[in-house]
């Protein structure tokens, strides 16, 4: 069974999906923070490829992705980083990123390397649906990996639909129409949520941008299997001397 | 709708170029524009507003005007497409007075725009004060100190300008602050693209603002020399909208030699250059496929130009079609060169071109011409912002 399933399957309310830059807040720090991370309760690691023009991301993950960037992380780098990572890092990992740096790489190639080091899904905001579906979703598949797309309070119902159909591991639930680590608010959330739900998705919903302390995270998790919390986490570790102390201070926060 | 060289398929694709990588959260705001662009456009009391405007507030047809002196010094004849005569000092107001008509008939009631030289910028605030309608424009914070005439007519219009701190600190780093505010604003904004760039439909539509241009360009040329056709149709390009405009009617016209020129800063090869089509490969910028200045890991490198508004590390999909498919020949001119045809133009013909355009007149330079060639240059717009770059080589 795949790890995502089996972790929907185990728990499916309050699900921590925590974001992190990979070669941030070091080159070679990115494992540490995802043991970090799994140790003190992340339920699933998001681990973003930083890229020079992240459009869909507000300025603290922007700087996160120029510091890596500027640390000299690339996706090899990133893959040879990550190629034993099986042997420690056992809940569900997901890679996030733009699509060019990926195409540059070559898609297949990608696919290929990540499931080899035993990543299980992928977020590429900037790939849309008839890109999936003529193209590139079929290379995943056959690689084994799941595919997350993106929802927002103006998605039309026949089109969260349509997108929870081509996705699997969970949905993306965007809480409000925003870059990541905005501080709009979390009330007309609810409406949305709720609609979400009464509209019998297959794929578990996991809520993101805005999520920052135990206030939104409960919020989210209210209405939706969990939440995803990026800018907050980046935030936390950015000055950190310790960051499995940073990683356990945070998480306690938004967990206890 | 047959697929040509300046007719995109459905999905906004010229070739193996183009299309709409666009995150979720502009989704509703790009398929409402993909829905109802042509229909709008297509509306006989759109083009109404449209040909009104163009004509009392813009001030077309613009002239094309025979360059005696620079004719006799390329041993050819030359035209100049005068769009540096445009309101506001450049065919940039083309765009920008179709696309407000479009946002006013889509209710919204916010604009926001990207610079680089600043003329984008001035046009939008121009026509926003037109309409009265709040506009924000983003401009990158080296654009701001070298433009400094531009921010002043922009504030004068009564639109705030926003600098974009990231990155470069110039047009591409404008454009994502850009699209990232229409993320933040999705209900009441509509985000005016300056060039030929952009998700779906913006190319096309950008395009089809600004094909003005070659449409008078045929007429005149007519009344001028008999013909229709020029031998060749010269124009700078960054993002390349004077170029999509100046080439959109003879696109199909296998006779007309089509001449596209990038900025190659110090150098096509000096590591500090724009001219995306020598140095480019596909990749995905600002929303579509097209040839992209990048290092091997797919990072968007930082271009260079003298000129703010070359000074971008992609180019539009159809241009990039043009050059994969070999419809268009594609030149560059240094900073250097820039300057002396900026120089030569202003005392041959009494006209100072914007920086930009000076690339244009560069190129003419290393070509060949017969001496009953017709060559037509997009004289896209006039150097009143770059006198501060001039002053410096007086």
């Amino acid at each position: 069974m795949k790890r995502s399933e089996e972790l929907f399957l185990r728990k499916n309310n309050r699900v921590l999906n925590v974001y992190c830059t990979a070669g941030y807040p070091q080159f070679d720090s990115t494992l540490e923070v995802m043991k970090s991370l799994q140790a003190h309760g992340a339920d699933i690691i998001e681990l973003g490829m930083p890229y020079s023009d992240p459009l869909a991301d507000g300025p603290v993950i922007q700087q996160s992705s120029m510091d890596a960037l500027a640390n000299g992380m690339t996706i090899a780098a990133l893959f040879a980083q990550l190629r034993d990572m099986r042997k420690e890092i056992h809940i569900p990992v997901i890679l996030m990123g733009y699509l060019n740096p990926v195409m540059q790489y070559g898609f297949e190639r990608f696919c290929q390397d990540a499931a080899m080091v035993g990543i299980d899904g992928l977020i590429l905001p900037d790939l849309p649906e008839f890109e999936f579906e003529s193209v590139y979703g079929p290379v995943m598949q056959r690689h084994g990996l799941d595919f997350i797309f993106l929802v927002t309070p103006e998605t039309s119902e026949a089109r969260v639909k349509k997108l929870d159909s081509l996705s699997t591991g969970f949905l993306y639930v965007v809480s409000s129409s925003s870059t990541t680590g905005s501080d709009k608010q979390m009330d007309p959330v609810a409406d949305y949520l709720k609609r979400l739900k009464g509209y019998g998705l297959r794929n578990p919903l996991l809520v993101g941008f805005g999520i920052k302390d135990k206030a939104s995270f409960d919020a989210a998790c209210t209405y939706a299997n969990g939440a995803v919390i990026g800018s907050a986490y980046i935030r936390a570790i950015s000055e950190a001397g310790d960051i499995d102390l940073a990683t356990k201070e945070f998480l306690d926060s938004v967990l206890h | 709708m047959t697929v040509t060289y300046q007719n995109p398929d459905t999905h906004g694709y010229y070739g193996a170029f183009g299309g709409a990588f666009i995150p979720e959260m502009l989704h509703r705001n790009v398929a409402e524009l993909q829905s109802k662009y042509l229909k709008i456009m297509a509306d006989p009391a759109f083009r109404r507003d449209q040909d009104a405007l163009l004509r009392d507030y813009v001030g077309r047809p613009t002239p094309l005007f025979h360059a005696l002196r620079l004719s006799e010094k390329h041993g050819t004849r030359i035209f100049l497409k005068r769009e540096d005569l445009c309101h506001t000092g450049a065919h940039k107001i083309n765009n920008t007075v179709g696309q407000i008509l479009l946002a006013e008939r889509l209710g919204r009631t916010r604009i926001i725009a990207e610079t680089g030289a600043g003329q984008h910028g001035v046009a939008t605030a121009t026509v926003c004060a037109l309409k009265g309608l709040e506009c924000i424009v983003y401009m990158g914070e080296k654009d701001i100190e070298r433009q400094a005439p531009n921010v002043a007519r922009m504030r004068m219009l009564g639109a705030k300008v926003v600098p974009a701190l990231s990155g470069s600190r110039t047009l591409k780093d404008a454009t994502n602050e850009a699209i990232r505010d229409w993320i933040n604003h999705p209900d009441d904004t509509h985000y005016i693209i300056g060039s030929v760039v952009g998700p779906h439909p913006y190319p096309d539509m950008v395009a089809r603002f600004q094909s003005v241009i070659s449409a008078e360009i045929r007429k005149q040329l007519l009344e001028k020399t008999g013909s229709e056709l020029p031998t060749h149709i010269v124009a700078c390009v960054g993002g390349g909208s004077n170029a999509a405009g100046a080439f959109y009617h003879f696109l199909d016209e296998p006779d007309v030699s089509i001449v596209a020129v990038e900025a190659a800063g110090h150098g096509v090869h000096s590591g500090m250059s724009a001219a995306t089509t020598q140095l480019g490969k596909p990749g995905i910028l600002h929303g579509s496929r097209s040839l992209l200045m990048q290092t091997a890991d797919g990072q968007v490198i930082e271009p260079h130009s003298i000129s703010a508004g070359l000074d971008y590390p992609g180019i539009g999909p159809m241009h990039a079609n043009l050059f994969e498919t070999g419809r268009g020949i594609f030149l560059s001119a240094t900073d250097e060169e820039a300057i002396a045809s900026a120089f030569e133009l202003s005392r041959l013909e009494g006209i100072i071109p914007a920086l930009e355009t000076a690339h244009a007149f560069s190129a003419l330079d290393g070509m060949r011409f017969k001496e009953d060639d017709c060559v037509v240059v997009c004289l896209s717009g006039r150097g009143d912002k770059d006198l501060a770059t001039y002053m410096q080589y007086l």
